[in-house]
């Protein structure tokens, strides 16, 4: 892969680059969460299943840290993008 | 709110085989799932299976799916079927899964014991206008072929040699669409042997040792693609060629969906051999989470024959875990249930399976073992 890195969209929700992603991670912004705060890249409807793996394997590959120690984010829920006032009803107690 | 006794999370492979097993044993299930019909992959399956006999060889998987749905059917005192509806988040402290159905409709579950059987999303690759329209996910053709009946496209470049890019280049193929050429960053198909031949004799080009490193784009859509050669070490080489499509499918890999299972705090372990993060578990598929068992892709990427005994493997323990089965009984199906798992994993052709197993499987049951 060569390191021009025009238009390579990884997080499609939020429409973050390739290229925005490598410069925060070489500022040592090199954990999943991180990157999720000052880019908002796994926040999108999809919440991270497009582009967490892209990430995990770009932070490896600048750090030289193996993915296995890369934190990879917490999950929390919703796991899926739903509307407010559902949430909002909260189901029957 | 509304209880259940084993609530089994996606309705694929694994987690129908789960529901069936558990609700044979005389347990209450209930089965959700996200997409509006049961089945999972295996709708879209219209191949004939390898495995084995018991795991329905030879029988094409929209088939196999039809089998199950039988058993479901037969099973539907003891089982609710929710579909279109999303286990949307577990919360620990009160034990409930939060379900939204037809996305209007937000439920509080409360199980006993829950199967996850997510099964797994589609690994994409970055490149230059991966986002432009004709940029697809092989699941994603597979679904507007083989469940809707929609043409993807007239010309297909596939990225990935490994069964699923020859499986769906070949579906392709018969519903008359052309394969520009199918590219594999490995020096060799990933695929089984007669799946790459099947493509090999229709003329299409298998390009070894290449890599896509842009797609072209004109008028806002796809319409053609650069490869590049690698060498040994999988660095680029001077070698560019570009080809005419106007469509790119991704067969790059699958990586198994975890969320529900983070949120329940089972121990995670990163496994490459099982392409991601995925629980630890023991030999009864149950996580280091007592309330919590796996099985299927959710537990790391296999196929569907070993899914569908993995699930049955949960729903029966589960089943003694709630004093349905036990004793004799329980052993004599459980051995005949792991021997069919066995039989699967065995030889050369599984031997990455199991060495990605040895990394996250407790078989020697340490934990959990409640019943």
């Amino acid at each position: 892969m060569p390191e021009e890195p025009q238009n390579i969209v990884v997080c499609r929700c939020e429409e973050v680059e390739l290229e925005e992603i490598r410069e925060w991670i070489d500022k040592g912004y090199d954990t999943f969460d991180e990157l999720k705060r000052v880019l908002r890249v796994g926040m999108g409807p999809c919440q991270g299943r497009g582009c967490r793996d892209i990430i995990l394997r770009e932070i490896s590959r600048r750090t030289g840290t193996p993915i296995a120690e890369i934190p990879c984010g917490t999950f929390r829920p919703p796991v899926k993008a739903i509307k407010v006032k559902v949430a909002a009803k909260g189901g029957d107690r | 709110m509304r209880e259940t006794e084993v609530l089994v999370i996606g309705g694929g492979p694994a987690g129908l085989s789960a529901a069936v097993e558990a609700a044979s044993h005389g347990c209450d299930v209930t089965l959700v799932d996200s997409d509006l019909a049961l089945g999972g992959q295996l709708v879209k399956q219209t191949h004939k299976f390898f495995g084995s006999e018991a795991e329905y060889a030879g029988t094409r998987g929209i088939k196999i799916a039809k089998i199950l749905f039988e058993e479901l059917e037969a099973a539907k005192d003891r089982v609710t079927v929710l579909s279109n509806t999303t286990a949307n988040g577990f919360y620990p402290d009160d034990g409930v899964v939060a379900l939204v159905k037809d996305e209007e409709e937000y439920i509080r579950l409360r199980p006993k014991k829950t199967i996850v059987a997510t099964g797994a999303m589609e690994r994409l690759l970055p490149f230059p206008n991966n986002d432009a329209p004709g940029v697809y996910g092989a699941g994603a053709i597979q679904t507007l072929m083989n469940v809707y009946g929609v043409f993807p496209g007239e010309r297909v470049l596939m990225i990935g040699a490994g069964n699923i890019g020859l499986i769906v280049s070949y579906q392709l193929m018969q519903a008359g669409v052309e394969i520009a050429g199918i590219v594999e960053f490995m020096p060799k198909v990933g695929g089984y042997w007669v799946h790459a031949a099947k493509v090999r004799r229709l003329g299409v080009p298998i390009y070894l040792r290449h890599t896509i490193t842009d797609a072209i784009v004109e008028k806002g859509v796809v319409a053609g693609a650069h490869i590049q050669r690698v060498d040994e070490k999988g660095r680029p080489t001077e070698e560019i060629r570009k080809i005419d499509c106007d469509t790119i499918c991704m067969a790059v890999g699958l990586i198994p969906t975890a969320e529900i299972l983070w949120q329940a705090g089972c121990k995670m372990t990163y496994v490459p051999e099982l392409c991601g993060h995925v629980p630890q578990r023991n030999a009864f598929m149950q996580t280091t989470n007592p309330n919590f068992w796996v099985a299927g892709d959710a537990s790391g990427i296999e196929e569907a024959s070993a899914a569908m005994v993995e699930g049955r493997i949960s729903g029966i323990s589960i089943a003694r875990a709630l004093g349905r089965i036990q004793g004799e009984a329980f052993q004599e199906r459980y051995l005949e249930l792991w021997q069919r798992l066995s039989n699967l994993r065995a030889g050369e052709v599984g031997a990455k399976i199991r060495s990605g197993l040895e990394k996250c499987s407790n078989c020697g049951c340490d934990w959990g073992e409640e019943a």
